[in-house]
């Protein structure tokens, strides 16, 4: 039973990895840059939740409220940081990314306190079913649950409509999209809103199973999800799906089989170095360099 | 001098070594890499090790600086393999699997560190004279490269690594060249550590210092030896003149490193050097 546990743990991590990756992966895809300050937006997503459910008594409340402010943020990132420097080498936005990263951590901490802030009423949290013996919390159902329901709305959304069908076009041939009279910079405002949305439901989800949101919630989380997106071959949802699943089952079992001389973060970064070292380019896909 | 003083300049130093050679590695060679912390906090812990073995300081600064550039040296080969923002995630890992290393290894301390590491017999002035003689040296031998045909090969593979090699320099020599020696520096500012806390953590060598270094360096001036050292003793002086930065240490920093980059990409070095242009003009 103890390794059925592990893998409903390595699930539920790796739907939450997707949901927050899959926002970087498509500005990889589109604007060429590695977004580590979306785990600010992760972040600020899980604090809105725990902030607004606390006031008004309402979990559902606290997830509306960070659906519709976190890609406001993100769709300023996109507008005050990147977009002027776009001409730039692209190591350079991804600093200025770390630096708003590290910035905004420690805002959090100012204006949250050191501590954190949990949950004052959080049922899901504590609520827990037993599936033929093997404990399962509600918020892990949850994850999974938003999880599929996100991933197929957006296969619908991207498959089905206009704008859809638009975005995805600017994300794979920028040039022709335009030529046919989509405007990129709008997709580009619709892109970070959405990966924003997504990665703040991902936050208010992991501070729910916590009953805890802390300043340095999104630190470990950020750079794994650049792992991720390596893995899933860059700029690729599907890849980037499987790749989540992947790290969140191989983290459970790995903390049993490894975890006595690497710690459970350091085993991310390990698969990243020899994936880049091996296959610079990803498992599918080629890169620009 | 108060011990706080003799403390306080003792962190310049360290400080002004560690950001001079990230400069050799990001802004000479272009390589940017967010890991220093790990080569640091290597030779960190070789110094610590020797220091307790044998008890000699120079065999413990030697292995300091041999394992910190042979850590870089395999790093180097990473630049090989990836470029720019890729190479900057590589090393990004380097450093978490570093300190998630080093908190599971009984040898090593685990999470508790290595305390109890026997001193330098200096006492503290003579250690604070130790490191800033080698900062110093560090400062001179940057400017030295800087101007010698070395510090020109850096700077054209930085600049374009395919010209570069149409121009007959072999970057990849060069950059595992500009590797070894910045994270033998990296090395040497970790056994220079040693001696001075007699402490050791995983903690104290971890991927936001290596953040805290790249915005010594940009803040600087990427490539100008003067100016990342100016941005080194300043950023160190700052939160130990202003209160207020203290509480605030990353706001500030992470801050300053978004501003520069969006608004003055150059650092303080380009600042001043366009303020003294202007000034000479006139």
């Amino acid at each position: 039973m103890y390794y059925i546990d592990l893998a409903v743990t390595g699930v539920s991590f790796g739907c939450m990895y997707a949901m927050m990756a899959v926002g970087l992966t498509l500005v990889y895809g589109l604007l060429r840059i590695l977004h580590v300050a979306h785990a600010a937006v992760f972040a600020l997503g899980a604090y809105v939740t725990v902030v607004v459910a606390n006031a008004t008594g309402s979990v559902d409340a606290g997830f509306l409220a960070a659906i519709f402010i976190t890609p406001l943020f993100g769709m300023a990132i996109y507008r005050m940081l990147y977009e002027p420097l776009l001409s730039y080498r692209p190591d350079v936005p991804m600093i200025a990314s770390v630096g708003l990263l590290v910035l905004m951590q420690d805002a959090f901490r100012i204006v949250f306190g050191e501590q954190g802030v949990t949950f004052r009423n959080n049922t899901y949290g504590f609520t827990t079913f037993d599936v033929f013996g093997v404990t399962v919390n509600a918020v892990q159902i949850a994850i999974v649950v938003s999880a599929v329901i996100i991933f197929l709305g957006l296969h619908l959304f991207t498959t089905q409509t206009r704008i859809g069908v638009g975005w995805r076009a600017t994300v794979s041939q920028p040039k022709i999209a335009a030529s046919f009279g989509i405007d990129s910079i709008k997709v580009r405002y619709l892109n970070f809103a959405i990966g924003s949305a997504l990665a703040a439901v991902a936050g208010g989800l992991v501070a729910l199973l916590n009953n805890f949101v802390d300043p340095v919630i999104g630190y470990v989380v950020s750079y794994k999800a650049l792992a991720i997106i390596v893995l899933g071959g860059l700029g690729s949802v599907r890849g980037t799906l499987i790749a989540s699943l992947v790290l969140g089952l191989v983290e459970s079992y790995g903390t049993i089989f490894i975890g006595r001389w690497l710690d459970r973060d350091a085993i991310a970064f390990l698969a990243l170095i020899a994936l880049l070292m091996i296959r610079p380019q990803g498992f599918v896909g080629t890169r620009a360099t | 001098m108060s011990a706080y003083e003799i403390s306080l300049l003792s962190v310049i130093g360290i400080n002004v070594i560690l950001a001079v050679s990230l400069n050799m590695i990001s802004g000479f060679c272009g390589q940017i890499s967010l890991g220093h912390g790990a080569f640091y906090g290597a030779g960190a812990y070789a110094a610590a090790l020797a220091m307790i073995g044998t008890g000699n300081i120079l065999l413990a600064l030697i292995s300091a600086i041999v394992v910190g550039s042979l850590l870089g040296i395999v790093v180097g080969f990473a630049s090989l393999r990836v470029r720019s923002d890729f190479l900057a995630v590589t090393t990004i890992g380097v450093n978490f699997l570093f300190t998630g290393f080093v908190r599971k290894q009984g040898w090593l301390g685990g999470e508790m560190g290595i305390s109890g590491i026997p001193g330098s017999g200096l006492g503290a002035d003579g250690n604070m004279v130790m490191i800033l003689l080698f900062a110093a040296a560090t400062i001179a031998l940057s400017l030295y490269i800087g101007r010698s045909w070395m510090g020109f090969a850096f700077r054209a593979v930085g600049e374009d690594e395919d010209t570069a090699a149409t121009l007959g320099i072999n970057a990849a020599a060069y950059k595992l060249a500009a590797f070894g020696i910045g994270t033998a520096l990296a090395g040497l500012a970790g056994g220079l550590y040693t001696f001075f806390t007699q402490f050791i953590t995983a903690d104290a060598f971890d991927f936001i210092l290596s953040v805290m270094l790249m915005a010594m360096v940009v803040i600087g001036g990427i490539g100008s030896t003067w100016g990342v050292v100016v941005a080194a003793i300043g950023l160190t002086l700052l939160p130990e003149a202003i209160r207020f930065v203290n509480d605030y240490r990353l706001l500030v920093f992470g801050g300053l490193l978004v501003l520069v980059i969006r608004l003055a990409p150059g650092g303080f070095a380009a600042l001043a050097r366009a303020v003294a242009t202007r000034m000479s003009r006139a």
